[in-house]
């Protein structure tokens, strides 16, 4: 689905919602409420200055103190790779953009990630890695880093890559094993109409964070759950 | 991966009390060594995890040379390989039996 | 564990950028008093880098456990710079998470992370993820509940990607001058744009860029430590004592703080121009500044202390 049909499908009765330099910011109408959305479109990669315009947003939204959810729609490349970004700290700003979306959520906005496209590395990790609920679509491809990088990387030829990738979900790109690690909680219907699917979400959310749980339970993170738990056990035993 | 292991008699245990060590750090040339006392006094045991298939002839040459210097009797030895060369291998089995005997 | 206790070296004198993890936390706390939790001896080891014919680590490449500092309760966990780069994999980040989540039961009088990695440990990339991502939100818990969370960095795997995310979420971060902070490495912009973009073999523009002396002079870091274990104590002693609060007003100064970097220092090639503006005299000259003459220069720079993070 493109951000468009998302949006259509969100708010048939219309929103605010607009895309400048591939940044995404505006809100529409939910549940007798409102809804934020923030986000980023077609593939662009996030950057100093795009992180701190979303973080932005997301203050302004906690602001208002209304509690409405706040939805970060991602189809973004990575972060943005240059000097001048390094130079200005990209890590303090995509951090903070970060921290935003945990400090709403915690604040009483739920927040619900969608990634309807590509994300990955950096991007991913500031935006839709940072709500409570992280969505997706079919066709989205949400990734670390693409086979070729992997296979330079670990200077493993691609054709092995490519043939371990199919039985294992933990290194591979792509939305099934982001699925399967429990990054990403829940793969949409595009043919129902979203606003009830975004709806259900908000009101069945969880707390605590239910990742490493999916992870055990659905097989691309066979270990994580355990081990934690396990510090955990052993550090009040100490 | 290759996996070896090795059994050895000793004539005495190692000195020393300590339950446990660990020395050395798993990259390039290096290796990790976990020492146990878990076996019976004039026994020890060496298992090798390595990247490097093929050289379980000189693997079994470093590890008698230790267990005949040190006697390492009771002492467990695992082993995580990142490549080391023999003598980098003496070192840190040495090393390790120190820091049992502690 | 022996081997923690290798005390063939002088703590006083030891290098940080040379030590490995489990020396460095050894020496970092009170004598005698870290018990580390999932030790070597429970071989939690990586259950994919066999896949990929590589080594495991008896600890997956981080130490952690309980310790006291100055008397006081601490949680720490030390990331092994040595072993796949310090890069985050599945059991690697379920320690650092497990030990997050223990500080909220604990309410230890802080966290420690001894940050030495080069981020996502790609044979294992989707669970490094999303382990960054629990590690974040377990940071933001603990912040939350009044325990402050420092981040020590200098050691020789930097701290760069989503290490260089978690180091953004800490409550204060202590550097050296061999600690680089940042999300892209040199060798991933050069690689993705070209070396016009950034010549990665241009040791010195990777420091000035992102190594410890510019995170503190723009604010990116709280302490400039030397490359000793007791300058490193010493500065996350002073850095829990004034640790910022996780609330609103400090995100709302955080993002004030770093629109007017942006506004500032937007249109600076170089990190001397960023010095040159904040007020540094001899740009050219920092580099090469030992501890003290750097301490004297980042005293008269404002921007370089702040509780906006």
């Amino acid at each position: 689905m493109t951000l468009a049909e998302i949006l259509a499908s969100l708010f048939p009765e219309g929103h605010d919602v607009t895309v400048r330099d591939g940044l995404v910011s505006g809100a529409g109408p939910l549940s007798g409420g409102r809804i934020t959305v923030i986000g980023i479109d077609g593939d662009t990669p996030l950057g100093v200055d795009g992180a701190l315009q979303l973080s932005r947003c997301v203050l302004d939204a906690i602001r208002a103190g209304d509690g409405a959810p706040i939805l970060v729609a991602v189809d973004s490349d990575s972060q943005r790779m240059s000097r001048r970004d390094e130079l200005l700290g990209l890590n303090e700003c995509l951090a903070h953009l970060a921290k935003a979306l945990l400090l709403a959520d915690r604040s009483g906005h739920p927040t619900i990630g969608l990634i309807y496209g590509h994300s990955a590395a950096g991007a991913f990790i500031a935006t839709a890695l940072a709500t409570r609920i992280l969505a997706a679509l079919p066709g989205a491809n949400p990734s670390v880093m693409d086979l070729p990088s992997v296979a330079r990387v670990t200077k493993l030829p691609l054709d092995k890559l490519e043939d371990m990738a199919k039985s294992t979900p933990v290194f591979a790109p792509g939305l099934d094993n982001m699925v399967a690690t429990g990054a990403v909680h829940v793969v949409l219907d595009p043919d129902k109409p979203l606003v009830d699917q975004i709806r259900d979400l908000i009101a069945d959310r969880e707390p605590g964070d239910a990742r490493d749980r999916l992870g055990a339970e659905r097989g691309g993170r066979p270990v994580a759950r355990d081990v934690a738990r396990a510090v955990i056990d052993q550090a009040r035993r100490g | 991966m290759e996996s070896l292991t090795f059994r050895h008699t000793t004539r005495k245990p190692l000195p020393g009390s300590v339950p446990d060590a660990i020395t050395g750090v798993v990259a390039s040339g290096n290796l990790e060594i976990l020492l146990e006392r878990v076996l019976p006094p004039d026994a020890c045991e060496v298992a090798i995890e390595t990247p490097i298939a093929g050289y379980g002839d000189v693997w079994a040459a470093v590890v008698a040379d230790f267990v005949a210097r040190a006697q390492p009797g009771g002492i467990r030895i695992s082993i995580n390989d990142g490549g080391a060369r023999p003598d980098t291998v003496s070192l840190r089995l040495l090393q390790g039996a120190r820091l049992m005997e502690a | 564990m022996a081997g923690d206790r290798a005390a063939s070296i002088d703590p006083n004198a030891l290098s940080w950028y040379e030590a490995s993890a489990r020396q460095r936390v050894v020496a970092l706390v009170d004598p005698g008093t870290f018990q580390e939790i999932l030790p070597p001896a429970e071989r939690r080891m990586s259950p994919h880098l066999p896949l990929f014919d590589l080594p495991r680590a008896f600890d997956d490449g981080i130490v952690v456990g309980r310790a006291t500092l100055d008397g006081s309760r601490i949680l720490i966990a030390a990331q092994e710079g040595r072993f796949m780069g310090g890069a985050f994999g599945e059991i690697h980040g379920a320690k650092l998470v497990g030990l997050l989540r223990a500080a909220l039961e604990l309410k230890p009088r802080a966290v420690l992370i001894l940050f030495d990695t080069g981020g996502v440990r790609l044979q294992e990339a989707n669970a490094g993820e999303t382990a960054i991502a629990e590690t974040m939100r377990a940071i933001v818990d603990v912040r939350a509940a009044g325990i402050p969370v420092i981040g020590l960095i200098g050691g020789r795997a930097g701290c760069y990607g989503g290490g260089g995310l978690i180091a953004g979420t800490c409550s204060r971060l202590a550097v050296s001058e061999g600690g680089r902070i940042s999300v892209s490495g040199p060798e991933v912009i050069e690689t993705n744009k070209g070396a016009e973009e950034f010549d990665s073999r241009d040791r010195a523009l990777v420091w000035r860029t992102m190594g410890g002396k510019h995170r503190r002079l723009t604010g990116g870091a709280d302490a400039f430590c030397a490359d000793t274990v007791p300058a490193f104590r010493q500065a996350a002693l002073a850095l829990i004592g004034r640790a910022p609060a996780f609330d609103r007003d400090t995100l709302e100064a955080e993002q004030a703080r770093l629109e007017d970097r942006l506004a500032r220092f937007g249109d600076c090639r170089d990190a001397t121009d960023v010095w040159r503006r904040l007020g540094v005299n001899d740009p050219e000259a920092v580099p090469a500044m030992d501890t003290d003459a750097f301490d004297a220069t980042v005293a008269r720079v404002r921007e370089a202390d702040h509780d906006a993070r």
